[in-house]
């Protein structure tokens, strides 16, 4: 196992002549967690989207595990280990909530079309493994007693949970966040770093991008400071929260000279 | 290459009345998001007005083809005000199912009202042909070329200096920004749908008296003005005005030069390649994801 | 709807011609059986994968052809002086080449088409029943246009202690009908409650979401448009050799919007909803024959998508099951 899991090198993202990412190079170790931060139009959603494949990038190379996966399709990546949570449109609306998770787990059968025409024991005993996973699933992110409940029927707190569930259902090696905690009140949002936390203690490596600073300080190994698509600074917590830098492209530079 | 010449005459004078299919497909498409099924069915209205209006009211050539427009534009209005606005914030898929239904109920009640035998439109024009050196044109034909040129040119100024032109470019370009700005949605698609169906309509009552008219006849069509519609990339009205004269020509020169018996299937196979093969140059920009 | 109430109604429907065995009734239920086959493979892409294909006629107009022309052989030039001769086969083998064909265009046809979605792919289906109409059309000398398809062989079956025997008696073609029925519902139930439906079912419901928990979005889409086009050609090929004459109206738009008709009233996305709808819309026309002139069924159809669209866009099927399956 090589010293970085995720590298993203020299990275430039362009929409429509627009530079959405000017020049971008960081690393995640294995076993941390990582944030994302930065002022909004920073280039942290766009980020997310090409290490995941929903966009591609103008230039620059994005290793996971030492193989390149820019460029690749979204779901291709998540075959390779690496999957990301949505902001928004978190779940399978019109399915329950145990029809995600099972959904969700999709990686972890083999199931194909014969197993689905003659269902005998491998694709039996495949789907009842997969059942169990999808209970313990939800039963870490305490929604066992919501199974059957339509996804979209679920309090807003909760949906956010599943979707996170879910991202993590496959056992990625790598964990992209986007924003887990946005629009969440005090009380969800400390449910939602416990659940984090978990989820690094099960070995998955967390890259997170949220905008709850006390969320990021308390549960970053390190943070990557975006401005403008660039970055600015990177570092632990600590190191951050003094940079003159970081505190001027958040409060202004207006602010910081006065 | 005189006969080459012949093809470039025959092909613009079916792209005219393409051209016209095209803009009223795209036109309610670009503002409505609406893939009007029944267009071809307007088309076919419109020659049966036209027939209606000359054969059994005995009324003026020319006349009638001004009423079977108009009457083509208050079934559009029709079909906007029944079906389409209760639809508005419906997924574009129910709508074309809600649209193939209507087209359904449109071409049936024509041939319940007319029977299926063909009908001929008698028309004040001669039967001989001009002849300019190598090139020969029936004059009907090339009247329907002028107007159909004529109709495209109104078309144009409406958009350019009336303010719903300038409602309806707004909202084809970004409707949510145009229904901010205080366009008033329901007038503007109003407008867009019988706007869309009177040049339907209109193509409808210029080609019927140069071919026959019967109630299946726009069904052809109607997928015709898809292809004009995607070869002028799905969504610009100048693209579907080109679109139109291109589908003409490939259809003439295809025909002429490569095979007679499939020169109606040269656009459908010209639309699956280009949308198949260079898709992302026709679809528009996707949603940001996240 | 519970299993044993669904193998109650097939012992019902199979022990039909014994109880009335009226002619009449038989041609009605078994032309209505064979667009129900039609309407449950669409029903796997338009209700499972949420696809509005709307060129489905074309994979039961190939698997007509196909059998029909495997069962009469031809010769055809192929170009270069080459001839491309082939015997008549039996009808089984018709059959087989209905699915394997249909099935091939039905993979092409996913790989091109689903590259777009919405609008685009609506058109890019429509055009390619379209454009194999004009083929089946001036294609003479393989199809015999517009002339069309004559004298194709009934299908025949190996019976036990009679051999082949061919299938002339109405009776005979509708249990044919019905077991091909009863084998594309389970089928396709397979694949639903597989982890393959489940897939299709998660890129219905949210694409982006489904790709990124790992579901290849093309692959399985475009399993499911082979399995829906070959089911689609098995019931072209008992249309074949049931009608006994093919013409390349067989690719006409409206056999398609009949069958979307017959899944949207039933309930698309569930399984009964094809066989529900399909019943209705399947022997309406019998229903009205004599009483309304043959526009008045079309318009009847059309009316019905409207309102079903409009005010029971979900159907009948999960109308009348309180919980949706």
């Amino acid at each position: 196992m090589s010293e970085v899991l995720l590298s993203v090198e020299g990275l430039g993202v362009q929409i429509g002549g627009l530079t959405a990412i000017a020049d971008m190079s960081f690393t995640v170790p294995p076993a941390e967690v990582v944030s994302l931060i930065g002022p909004n139009g920073a280039g942290k959603t766009t980020a997310f989207n090409v290490i995941t494949g929903y966009m591609r990038p103008t230039r620059g190379r994005i290793l996971f595990e030492g193989r390149p996966i820019a460029g690749l399709a979204p779901e291709r990546i998540a075959a390779r280990g690496l999957v990301r949570s949505f902001q928004r449109t978190s779940v399978f609306a019109g399915c329950t909530v145990f029809e995600n998770a099972l959904m969700a787990l999709h990686l972890r059968g083999r199931a194909g079309l014969l197993d689905a025409l003659l269902p005998f024991l491998r694709a039996r005993r495949e789907e009842a493994a997969l059942r169990a996973e999808a209970a313990e699933l939800l039963d870490l992110v305490g929604l066992a007693d919501r199974a059957d409940l339509p996804a979209e029927a679920l309090a807003y707190g909760e949906q956010r949970r599943l979707g996170i569930a879910m991202a993590a259902a496959a056992h990625p090696r790598l964990l992209l966040l986007d924003e887990p905690a946005a629009g969440l009140n005090p009380s969800e949002t400390a449910e939602c770093m416990a659940l984090i936390r978990c989820l690094k203690e099960r070995g998955m490596t967390v890259l997170l991008v949220e905008h709850d600073m006390a969320m990021v300080m308390r549960l970053s190994d390190r943070i990557v400071v975006l401005n403008q698509g660039r970055i600015i600074a990177s570092g632990p917590p600590a190191a951050i929260r003094q940079d003159p830098e970081v505190i001027r492209a958040y409060l202004g530079a207006a602010h910081a000279a006065a | 290459m005189d006969q080459a010449l012949q093809h470039l005459v025959n092909g613009t004078v079916l792209g005219g009345t393409y051209a016209l299919l095209g803009i009223g497909l795209t036109l309610v498409f670009g503002v409505m998001r609406v893939v009007n099924f029944t267009h071809g069915e307007l088309y076919a209205f419109g020659a049966y007005m036209t027939y209606a209006a000359v054969s059994l009211l005995g009324l003026d050539f020319y006349l009638s083809l001004a009423l079977a427009t108009l009457l083509g534009m208050a079934l559009g209005a029709a079909i906007e005000f029944l079906l389409l606005r209760p639809m508005r914030r419906a997924d574009i898929d129910s709508t074309m199912l809600v649209m193939i239904g209507a087209a359904l109920v449109l071409q049936n009640g024509e041939m319940w009202a007319w029977g299926g035998v063909a009908k001929l439109i008698p028309n004040p024009f001669p039967g001989t042909p001009l002849v300019v050196g190598p090139v020969s044109v029936l004059p009907l034909r090339l009247f329907v070329l002028v107007v159909s040129i004529a109709l495209l040119l109104g078309f144009w100024l409406l958009l350019d200096r009336t303010r719903i032109g300038m409602a309806m470019r707004a909202t084809f370009q970004d409707p949510e920004t145009a229904a901010l700005m205080g366009v008033r949605i329901n007038w503007v698609n109003s407008a867009t749908f019988a706007i869309g169906s009177g040049l339907a309509a209109a193509a409808g009552a210029l080609l019927g008296p140069v071919f026959m008219v019967s109630p299946t006849m726009g069904d052809l069509v109607g997928l015709k003005a898809f292809a004009i519609v995607i070869l002028g990339g799905l969504g610009s009205l100048p693209g579907a005005t080109i679109g139109g004269f291109a589908l003409g020509f490939v259809e003439e020169f295809a025909g002429g030069f490569v095979s007679t018996e499939y020169r109606d299937a040269f656009g459908f196979l010209l639309i699956i390649l280009i949308l198949a093969l260079k898709p992302q140059g026709l679809v528009p920009a996707k949603e940001r994801i996240g | 709807m519970s299993t044993l109430l669904g193998w109650g109604f097939v012992a019902a429907l199979a022990a039909l011609p014994l109880l009335f065995p009226d002619p009449y009734l038989l041609a009605v239920l078994t032309s209505a059986g064979i667009f129900i086959i039609g309407a449950i493979s669409l029903n796997l892409l338009l209700g499972y994968t949420g696809q509005l294909s709307l060129g489905h006629v074309a994979f039961f107009g190939l698997g007509a052809y196909a059998s029909a022309l495997a069962t009469l052989g031809f010769d055809i030039a192929i170009g270069f002086g080459w001839r491309l001769v082939v015997a008549p086969q039996p009808v089984w083998l018709g059959f087989l080449a209905a699915i394997v064909v249909a099935g091939g265009f039905g993979w092409l046809l996913g790989r091109l088409a689903f590259r777009v979605r919405g609008a685009y792919f609506v058109i890019i289906t429509v055009c390619f029943a379209q454009v194999l109409r004009m083929v089946a059309l001036n294609w003479v000398e393989l199809t015999q246009g517009p002339m069309a398809l004559i004298s194709i062989p009934p299908f025949s079956l190996w019976w036990p202690g009679e051999g082949w025997i061919a299938l002339y008696r109405k009776d005979q073609n509708y249990w044919l009908v019905l077991a091909v029925a009863v084998l594309a519902f389970l089928l396709v139930r397979q694949v639903v409650r597989s982890r393959i439906g489940r897939a299709l079912v998660a890129l219905r419901a949210n694409e982006p979401l489904a790709r990124s928990v790992g579901i290849r979005v093309t692959h399985y889409l475009v399993v499911a448009a082979v399995i829906s086009a070959g089911i689609a050609g098995a019931a072209g090929s008992l249309f074949a050799h049931y009608v006994r004459i093919v013409d390349p109206d067989v690719f006409l738009f409206i056999y398609t919007v009949t069958m979307v008709i017959m899944v949207v009233t039933g309930g698309k996305g569930t399984l009964w909803g094809p066989v529900v709808g399909g019943l209705v819309f399947g022997l309406m026309p019998d229903l009205l024959r004599g009483t309304a002139p043959p526009e008045a069924q079309w318009i009847i159809y059309g009316t019905a998508m409207i309102l079903f669209v409009m005010f029971l866009p979900r159907g009948i099927v999960p109308a009348l099951v309180r919980r949706p399956s």
